[in-house]
């Protein structure tokens, strides 16, 4: 009887051992990827890269900017990530100053524009592309409340858009941060804070989300989605009927970007990554997706995209501004509109 | 969750049961002991530990300088956090006053009239336990969102905020809060019935003078059940809750929007304040509550009231209807096209690679997570309420078991992750090769479902008589014999109930898991909620179903399983 019962112990301290963290099979390295790519871009990215580096798999952790950030830096004294691909250049700059990457020049990084990478040599970081605040506006609903189509940041301060605009919550989204960001520079403080005071009033919510506003937009939700361009372009070549609308005062933009974490423990295959990353068969990947990419040479023309988004890009934009401010910004932000945010997780 | 289930919730308010007081071996006492260890040991690795880590961090800011109670401060100076408590507090009571009224009205008409489908009927309200809580959110915004279908019931009110919050917690919280008052309203006497008819008290005054009383212990608990659920969920809030914020969802926006973990850790301890609550209540139930039946009860019969089950069964049909129609507006999310413009049916959106990285490999997670949930939780738990009901002496130990086994109940899902974080990723941790694991999935599963799994455990055990250990003791039976060939097989049905709880919650549950999911773990609950979250809702409503037909199916097993156990085994409980 007594052997049985050992018999079981045994067995549950089996079935407790059988939990130890399975490694993957064979030899391939998994690299740990933080990233806040959208999802359908995850799938082609990872792809390409594997298929050019035989022996490495990409694991994904994919989270909207904020909470990527987040936690990457509640990690921060124990990191489980071993590059972090596709985050906006601010948040890796907040990483930076912790001192948690590793800088690192990749191979042929010296072919990219030159504002699309770290400063210091070796980078930290080092810039895939570029995305930006777009208005996504649903034609049929508009029609049925008798919307005009908005052209300019200022027209969405129109009485008649009251309840009808959703935009992403700069906390969590780095589309939002980028738009709120964007009007700071451009506007000044004084001017743009009173702008989002007024824009405020004709938010129906603030989404965590920044693909969401648009997707809402296209299902008609809500007329007017402040969001990014490329996801206008998507949902309208999905059928949604919206135009994607780049406001003619300019608009917000943020760069994507790569970094190796500090402390990796598969720094080859990690260094192998930042390379194919900044190489301009990667820049083709991106250009799938978004129009300006890192890489001079590559452009490419995507459906339904929005004409001259280059030109449309604020000429004033200061990714370390944006990164030393992040923090005061967002409190603001919050103690301003934190009652409408839409709750998450 | 069975009717058994149920009722261990309303043993929160049942005396101790008598120990049994027979002569301890030397083995046993070591093994007694060590299972005991065992058992506070988990607890509080699982539980404990990580809430003091979390309580630890609430004094820290977010650049890890001590700062004493400035967080707290700060907490009670931002208004919209203060805003927080007071929706939070007053949707939650609004909720539980609708839910406790609605679910003891229809466990009424289950367990006190004769209406036809009693059976359906309690399988109808049991629907919303297969699904995550953003499902019925998602359906609420397909029947009344600015395009739904229903849209204009609402009269011009938005469904984002209050109304949504509300609908959805009602449908979430039902089927527990019937459980309990089955439960509770089964246990009767008829004897006292009988007597009160002899001596001519009336319908009314009967239910007044004896049902009433009987169940109001389980009316209590179905209270705190239901407020403690809604106030600490934050998948309803998440989807529909628009621009109200809730305090569950607070915690989330300090933690990632913000980066801000000391505040976060605040707004989390905020929320087990209703936990403290309910264990005062718990302790003042259990000092008053008298056991309701004896050896000698009788089993109430209700009898066949034509008008009266027939009111009964609208009643039901209507409530149970509601809870079908909202499953059914997510399946038929799950399936258009393009909404709302394109309402081709389509299977497109079950092709989940589209909307994530992860694909159909979330589900296959979930799969394996429920699995191992339900193993290693239905052992731990039935051995550790094995352990604290019969073994011998230990008081101190006894005690401080049970109260770590009620805890979790209290302690939001969310809660529990994040304490989970700062616990298990301290650098100091020699645990921390469980960060990122599926084992700490399984592992935080189990510790935040423990509490409703353990007391349907110590139910069952109280229902077997002590004797049993000491008769087998005086025949010089080791008493893990006992246990293996008498209680075990005895408590079949509480056992497989305890599995397959902790099975269905490991597919539905979000909260537990959201901040602790590793790239090759993610579940597909957590796959609702990003898909939800980046706005892909069909997809979104897709995977939620997908959870809501694996619960189901194993639902169905289950139910076929212990019919056919409950025929060999349990032949002893009937009259």
């Amino acid at each position: 009887m007594i052997r049985r019962t050992i018999l079981l112990g045994t067995c549950a301290l089996a079935l407790l051992a059988a939990f130890a963290p399975v490694t993957g099979a064979g030899a391939a390295t998994r690299l740990t990827v933080y990233t806040a790519l959208e999802n359908e871009q995850l799938t082609p990215y990872k792809k390409a890269f594997e298929a050019d580096n035989p022996g490495i798999e990409i694991d994904w952790v994919r989270d909207s900017t904020g909470v990527v950030t987040a936690k990457l830096l509640a990690e921060k004294d124990n990191p489980k990530a071993d590059v972090v691909w596709g985050l906006a250049a601010s948040s890796l700059m907040i990483l930076d100053a912790q001192g948690m990457l590793m800088p690192y020049q990749p191979k042929g990084a010296d072919a990219l524009k030159a504002g699309f990478r770290d400063a210091k040599a070796p980078p930290a970081w080092v810039g895939m592309d570029a995305w930006m605040a777009a208005i996504c506006f649903n034609t049929v609903e508009a029609e049925k409340r008798k919307l005009p189509k908005p052209t300019s940041w200022a027209d969405l301060l129109k009485p008649e858009y009251k309840g009808q605009i959703v935009m992403p919550n700069p906390a969590s989204s780095g589309t939002g941060f980028l738009a709120v960001s964007g009007w700071l520079q451009t506007m000044g403080a004084d001017k743009a804070w009173g702008y989002m005071d007024a824009l405020n009033n004709n938010i129906a919510l603030y989404t965590h989300s920044g693909s969401k506003p648009c997707k809402m937009a296209a299902s008609g939700e809500y007329a007017i989605g402040i969001s990014i361009e490329y996801t206008g372009a998507q949902q309208k070549t999905k059928g949604a009927p919206i135009d994607v609308i780049l406001a003619s005062e300019g608009v917000g933009w943020e760069m994507e970007a790569t970094a190796i974490i500090k402390g990796t423990r598969n720094a080859d295959a990690a260094k192998a990554l930042a390379d194919w990353a900044a190489s301009r068969k990667a820049n083709e990947q991106y250009v799938n997706f978004y129009q300006v990419t890192a890489h001079p040479g590559v452009t490419k023309e995507t459906p339904n995209y929005p004409k001259n988004a280059e030109a449309a890009m604020n000429k004033v934009n200061d990714f370390a501004w944006a990164a030393a401010n992040r923090d005061r910004i967002l409190a603001d932000w919050e103690k301003r509109y934190g009652t409408k945010s839409e709750p998450k997780s | 969750m069975s009717a058994r289930m149920a009722g261990a919730r309303t043993l929160f308010f049942k005396p101790a049961a008598r120990s049994s007081s027979r002569p301890v071996e030397p083995g046993e006492r070591w093994l007694f002991g060590l299972g005991m260890g065992g058992i506070a040991l988990f607890l509080a690795l699982f539980v404990l530990l990580p809430l003091g880590a979390l309580f630890l961090r609430s004094l820290y800011d977010r650049d890890g300088v001590f700062v004493g109670l400035a967080n707290v401060v700060a907490f009670l100076e931002t208004p919209t956090l203060v805003r927080s408590v007071v929706n939070s507090l007053s949707l939650s009571l609004l909720t539980t006053l609708i839910t406790v009224t609605l679910a003891f009205l229809y466990a009424f008409c289950l367990t006190r009239t004769q209406m036809a489908g009693r059976g359906l009927f309690r399988l109808l309200a049991q629907i919303p336990l297969l699904a995550p809580s953003l499902l019925p959110a998602i359906a609420l915004v397909y029947l009344f969102g600015n395009k739904g279908i229903l849209r204009g019931l609402l009269m011009g009110e938005t469904i984002y905020g209050p109304i949504g919050i509300v609908l959805g917690e009602v449908f979430y919280t039902f089927p527990h809060a019937v459980m309990i008052l089955t439960v509770a309203l089964s246990t009767s006497d008829a004897r006292l019935y009988e007597a009160a008819e002899a001596l001519g008290a009336n319908a009314w005054k009967r239910f007044l003078t004896i049902t009433l009383p009987g169940v109001r212990y389980g009316l209590i608990s179905a209270v705190f059940v239901v407020f403690t659920l809604v106030i600490t969920d934050f998948g309803v809030p998440k989807v529909i809750g628009g621009s109200t914020n809730m305090l569950a969802t607070d915690v989330y926006k300090q933690v990632v929007g913000l980066q801000n973990f000391g505040m976060g850790a605040v707004v989390g301890l905020v929320l087990l304040l209703p936990a403290v609550l309910a264990f005062i209540a718990d302790w003042y139930g259990q000092r008053r509550q008298m056991a309701l039946l004896s050896a000698r009860s009788v089993p109430f019969q209700p009898r066949v009231n034509p008008l009266g089950d027939r009111l009964a069964f609208l009643f039901c049909a209507l409530v149970g209807g509601l809870l079908l129609g909202l499953l059914a507006v997510a399946g038929f999310a799950s399936i258009v096209t393009f909404w709302p413009y394109n309402l081709t049916p389509t299977l497109a959106n079950y092709d989940f690679a589209q909307f994530d990285a992860a694909g159909w490999s979330s589900y296959g997670n979930s799969l394996i997570l429920a699995f191992w949930t339900a193993l290693v939780g239905t052992v731990v738990v039935f051995t550790g309420a094995w352990l604290v009901e019969r073994a011998p002496g230990r008081a101190a130990m006894k005690g401080l078991v049970r109260l770590m086994a009620i805890l979790p109940l209290a302690v939001p899902g969310m809660v529990l992750g994040l304490a989970y974080i700062f616990f298990f990723n301290a650098p100091w941790n020699p645990l921390g090769g469980l960060y990122h694991s599926m084992a700490i999935l399984v592992l935080a599963t189990v510790a935040h479902f423990y509490t409703v799994s353990h007391l349907t455990a110590v139910t069952a055990l109280k229902q077997l008589d002590a004797e049993f250990e000491a008769v087998s003791a005086s025949l010089k039976v080791p008493v893990w014999t006992t246990f293996l060939r008498v209680t075990v097989p005895l408590c079949i049905p509480a056992i497989l109930d305890i599995a397959i709880y902790f099975f269905v919650n490991a597919m539905t549950t979000v909260s537990a898991v959201v901040f602790l999911y590793a790239p090759d773990t993610k579940t597909a609950s957590v796959a609702v909620l990003n898909m939800d979250d980046a706005g892909e809702v069909a997809g979104a409503a897709a995977m939620a179903m997908m959870i809501v037909l694996t619960s189901a199916g194993v639902r169905a097993l289950h139910a076929l399983l212990s019919r056919a156990l409950q025929a060999r085994t349990q032949a002893w409980r009937r009259r």
